[in-house]
């Protein structure tokens, strides 16, 4: 596109340092010009590029004719006059302060009882605590990240990357629970009772409860109890997990708006669990749940624990990476309704198809590369990047993603000792 | 900026309400600029003699706290910085972090051109748009300056992308320089030890620098420095250590340089951020594990301030999340999350055509679309109102019901009797629990698609025409 300039449209063209403004510029009428007399001013000639220089040299001509103070333009004061040359750095010393809006903490919340508190967990587990965004040099986080890894009631189907690690012991939740916690490092364990979904095999709570009793045998650590999802069933499913599970401490997933979160709470209170209060990517009805379950339904506020939902890298993490981030900034500067520790479902990164599919089904992309190393990293920056916005707890999937992730949190958390690695020749470094 | 209501920026507007800027009132306009949905230059008569001075008031008013710097000639240009908020909810981030992948001076001829090729041919399709890299690093591995601008010579010839040229010997970063004079590179690096010399090459050929320590005292005795010589395009490199307290003290760093320039208005540290996360390639020789310790802290500091970086890996598994993670953080938190609902043709569909079901999530929307356009696939999309809510959340949040997919082909009058042959619609995968209502409610033949649009093409081939009843 080509902009023909009018000698009276010269300040517009010189409001706007911008390259952009100046492409394909042409020059009406016939100025003479005396290209000997002036000077070009050097940051506009660069800021402009080779290209445009000499049209820059002749509008800054016409326009110091005509009385633009070219050379006290933003940016161009300095330079019109000889650089300085120092010999000598000069001093300054770096200091920079807290957040002084920060000072309500996160509340605190312990998952698990052993046998001096009722349960019959080998140890506890603490979420929260904090007094600044995850890391910050304001305050140190006093809990680290925790990891509960997926054991279903029943074989389901997943990505191949993740299937291949479970294949021995899907058809029994209590091997699974082993397997995560013995192998792969897992803090917790989340028995998720998707078979009692009425469309999948309307397995009885009764029955689903037998198997949280089984997966609380095979393991000592602390446990999640979810449901299918299915909210006519979720209700009375949690409700008779939690009575077998009794003194426990575990964490009930979930209450939500859309079903009788009465019930959980009630369950939650009555034999001692903690409630998940899952809201679906929306701060004020995750304030509204929260607010709902400590007034109307009177969970304390040790009981609470917040999933706000977490959307897979590529598919809404922006969302999902805002709202904690704004649930938890809102926490510390003081509403009492939204600073509760969160839990993200960090396996959900595998909905994404850049995690699973062989190759991209776009012919224009550029080669998707072997899946098998796309799946675990799509797993860990949605994970990474909801530990960033506050969450604490990270319901997870592929052992590498829980591996990697417990090292990169542990080392923003300050508990990885290194040897010391020089970067300082990084440049040259053979690679 | 330094001001931040509609007000302050409104005293030093014309008052008129022209409409010249298309908006009705200065007011209106003066919310723009805070919100810098638009500048100053639209308003044409703030560019008259009369207003020079407002203007220039204004502009030095309306300056975003991090100093924007420009890397690179011409329409390939990329800028820097910019930045005026912590928190992407504050506003939105601009100048999305740009990402530079390292050449060695010592590569044989033959792989540096196929290496730079692969920079810039990499391209990720993605909501409309393709995502793709940014710029080249070239790096002094040889610790000779002819190598070095032959290797900088034939990188630019190869590629427009801008250039970074990295070395800490001036005499390497001036021959680098004389090969690529007119681009306007980033040089990389002014040190403690090696300032002045840098300095003046930054002088001489008018680039924009990076000054390095990972101590900020003397990082910001080299700004401060370097800003009263009058090098203003400054980029900033706190250190990036690949592990451990080291790398957690990076990570204080950022904070706290981008904290000093935004909250505090500390002028003489408010530049763009320069992370490398190539250095994990100092400590992990096994290629996987560099590689993804390296997007870890790619997205680290993408998140958390980094404006600019250098990376080595072009694997597949590196660059798709690194570019992803970027988009993440950089959307702008403002733009709807939504399209219209409603219903619409994709192609030239006909009456055997299929209709499909997905919901009015712009990602949703767009990832279905972009699926069955690139594969030739004439249809019907229906965007249903979900308010905005993905398929399967949409199920589970009762955003997504047979009620509300009905009440979108009724309010675009799209009755299947006349456009349809087959009285079918597909419902997603995700979706798959909502058949039997759905047909209660539409009286159509309802299939269930895939979970994932990608996979339509496969389905078509066995489910497509539906046999009849």
């Amino acid at each position: 596109m080509t902009k023909k300039i009018k000698l009276s449209e010269l300040g517009s063209l010189f409001g706007d340092l911008d390259v952009k403004a100046l492409e394909g510029v042409k020059i009406e009428g016939d100025v003479e010009l005396d290209l000997g007399q002036v000077g070009l001013n050097p940051q506009m000639a660069y800021a402009l590029g080779h290209e445009t220089t000499q049209i820059a040299l002749h509008l800054m001509n016409i326009s110091r004719i005509l009385g633009y103070p070219v050379d006290r333009m933003p940016g161009s004061s300095t330079t019109a006059t000889a650089p300085k040359r120092l010999s000598r750095l000069i001093d300054s010393k770096f200091s920079v302060g807290r957040i002084e809006e920060w000072k309500n903490p996160i509340q605190e919340v312990v998952l698990g009882a052993t046998s001096s508190d009722g349960g019959t967990r080998k140890s506890t587990i603490t979420l929260g605590g904090e007094n600044a965004l995850p890391y910050y040099f304001d305050s140190p986080m006093p809990h680290r990240n925790h990891i509960t890894m997926d054991v279903f009631d029943m074989p389901i189907s997943m990505a191949k990357a993740v299937k291949s690690n479970y294949e021995d012991v899907m058809e029994s939740p209590a091997e699974w629970a082993k397997k995560v916690v013995r192998d792969f490092g897992a803090d917790m364990v989340t028995i998720h009772l998707i078979s009692t979904d009425p469309n999948i095999k309307d397995t009885s709570p009764a029955e689903a409860a037998k198997t949280v009793e089984e997966v609380l045998q095979a393991v000592d650590v602390p446990i999640v109890i979810g449901g299918s999802g299915n909210p006519e069933k979720d209700p009375e499913v949690l409700e008779k997990a939690a009575e077998v599970a009794e003194g426990e401490r575990c964490l009930l997933a979930s209450a939500s708006l859309n079903l009788d979160y009465a019930r959980i709470a009630e369950a939650a209170k009555k034999y001692n669990h903690v409630v998940l209060s899952w809201t679906q990517l929306e701060i004020n009805a995750q304030k509204e749940l929260n607010r709902k379950l400590m007034k109307q339904c009177g969970v304390a506020r040790e009981n609470i624990v917040m999933d706000p939902t977490t959307a897979a890298l590529g598919y809404g993490l922006d969302y999902a990476y805002t709202n904690m981030e704004r649930i938890r900034l809102a926490g510390l500067s003081g509403d009492q309704e939204l600073n509760f520790p969160m839990s993200s479902g960090t396996t959900n990164a595998w909905g994404a198809r850049e995690s699973w599919m062989v190759s991209s089904p776009l012919k224009e992309d550029s080669d998707w590369g072997p899946r098998e190393y796309r799946g675990p990293i799509w797993e860990i920056v949605t994970g990474l990047t909801l530990s960033l916005a506050g969450n604490d707890l990270f319901m997870m999937m592929h052992p590498t993603a829980v591996q990697v992730l417990k090292e990169i949190t542990r080392t923003l958390y300050g508990s990885k000792e290194n040897e010391h690695v020089d970067i300082s020749n990084w440049v040259s470094a053979v690679v | 900026m330094k001001v931040n209501s509609p007000l302050q920026v409104y005293k030093y507007l014309p008052q008129t309400n022209c409409g010249e800027c298309g908006e009705t009132t200065c007011m209106a306009f003066a919310s723009r600029l805070i919100d810098r949905s638009m500048k100053l230059e639209d308003c044409p008569p703030l560019l008259t003699d009369e207003f020079k001075e407002k203007y220039m008031e204004l502009e030095s008013l309306l300056a975003p706290e991090i100093r924007e710097v420009i890397i690179g000639t011409g329409e390939h240009a990329k800028a820097i910085g910019g930045d005026d908020v912590l928190y992407r909810h504050q506003l939105t981030f601009f100048n999305p972090t740009k990402f530079a992948y390292d050449v060695g001076d010592t590569m044989p001829e033959a792989e540096l051109v196929e290496r730079v090729n692969k920079i810039q041919n990499f391209r990720k399709f993605y909501v409309g748009n393709f995502l793709n890299l940014d710029m080249v690093a070239v790096r002094c591995v040889s610790g000779d300056a002819s190598k070095f601008a032959v290797a900088v010579k034939k990188v630019s010839e190869t590629t427009e992308l801008p250039l970074i040229l990295c070395s800490f010997d001036p005499a390497v970063l001036k021959a680098g320089l004389e090969a690529v004079k007119d681009k306007n590179p980033l040089i990389y690096a002014a040190t403690g030890d090696n300032w002045g010399d840098v300095a003046e090459l930054a002088l001489e050929y008018k680039v924009p620098v990076v000054l390095f320590s990972p101590d900020l005292d003397k990082l910001r005795s080299l700004a401060v420095t370097f800003i009263e010589m009058g090098i203003k395009d400054l980029v900033l490199d706190p250190g990036t250590y690949p592990q451990g307290n080291q790398l957690k003290g990076t990570f204080d760093r950022f904070i706290q340089i981008r904290r000093a320039g935004i909250k505090e208005g500390q002028k003489e540290i408010a530049f763009p951020l320069m992370a490398v996360p190539m250095n994990t390639y100092l400590v992990y020789d096994e290629p996987v594990t560099a590689s993804y310790w390296e997007t870890v802290l790619a997205s680290v500091f993408t998140v958390r301030y980094g404006d600019i970086m250098i990376l080595h890996s072009l694997e597949p598994y590196a660059l798709l999340p690194e570019v992803h993670i970027r988009d993440t953080i950089y959307t702008d938190p403002r733009t709807p999350v939504k399209v219209e609902p409603g219903v619409f043709e994709v192609g030239a569909p006909a009456k055997d055509s299929p209709v499909i079901v997905t919901t009015n999530f712009a990602l949703t929307y767009y990832t279905v679309e972009s699926d069955l356009s690139s594969n030739k696939i004439d249809c019907y999309i229906a965007a249903v109102d979900t308010d905005g809510i993905g398929v399967e959340a949409a199920v589970a949040g009762g955003q997504l019901t047979a009620a509300r997919i009905k009440e979108t082909f009724d309010k675009a009058g799209f009755d299947f009797a006349e456009k349809t042959s087959h009285g079918a619609l597909i419902l997603p995968g995700l979706s798959a629990r909502l058949q039997g209502d759905v047909e209660d409610v539409t009286g159509l033949k309802v299939l269930i698609g895939p979970p994932d649009s990608g996979r339509i093409p496969g389905w078509m081939e066995k489910s497509w025409p539906p046999k009849a009843k």
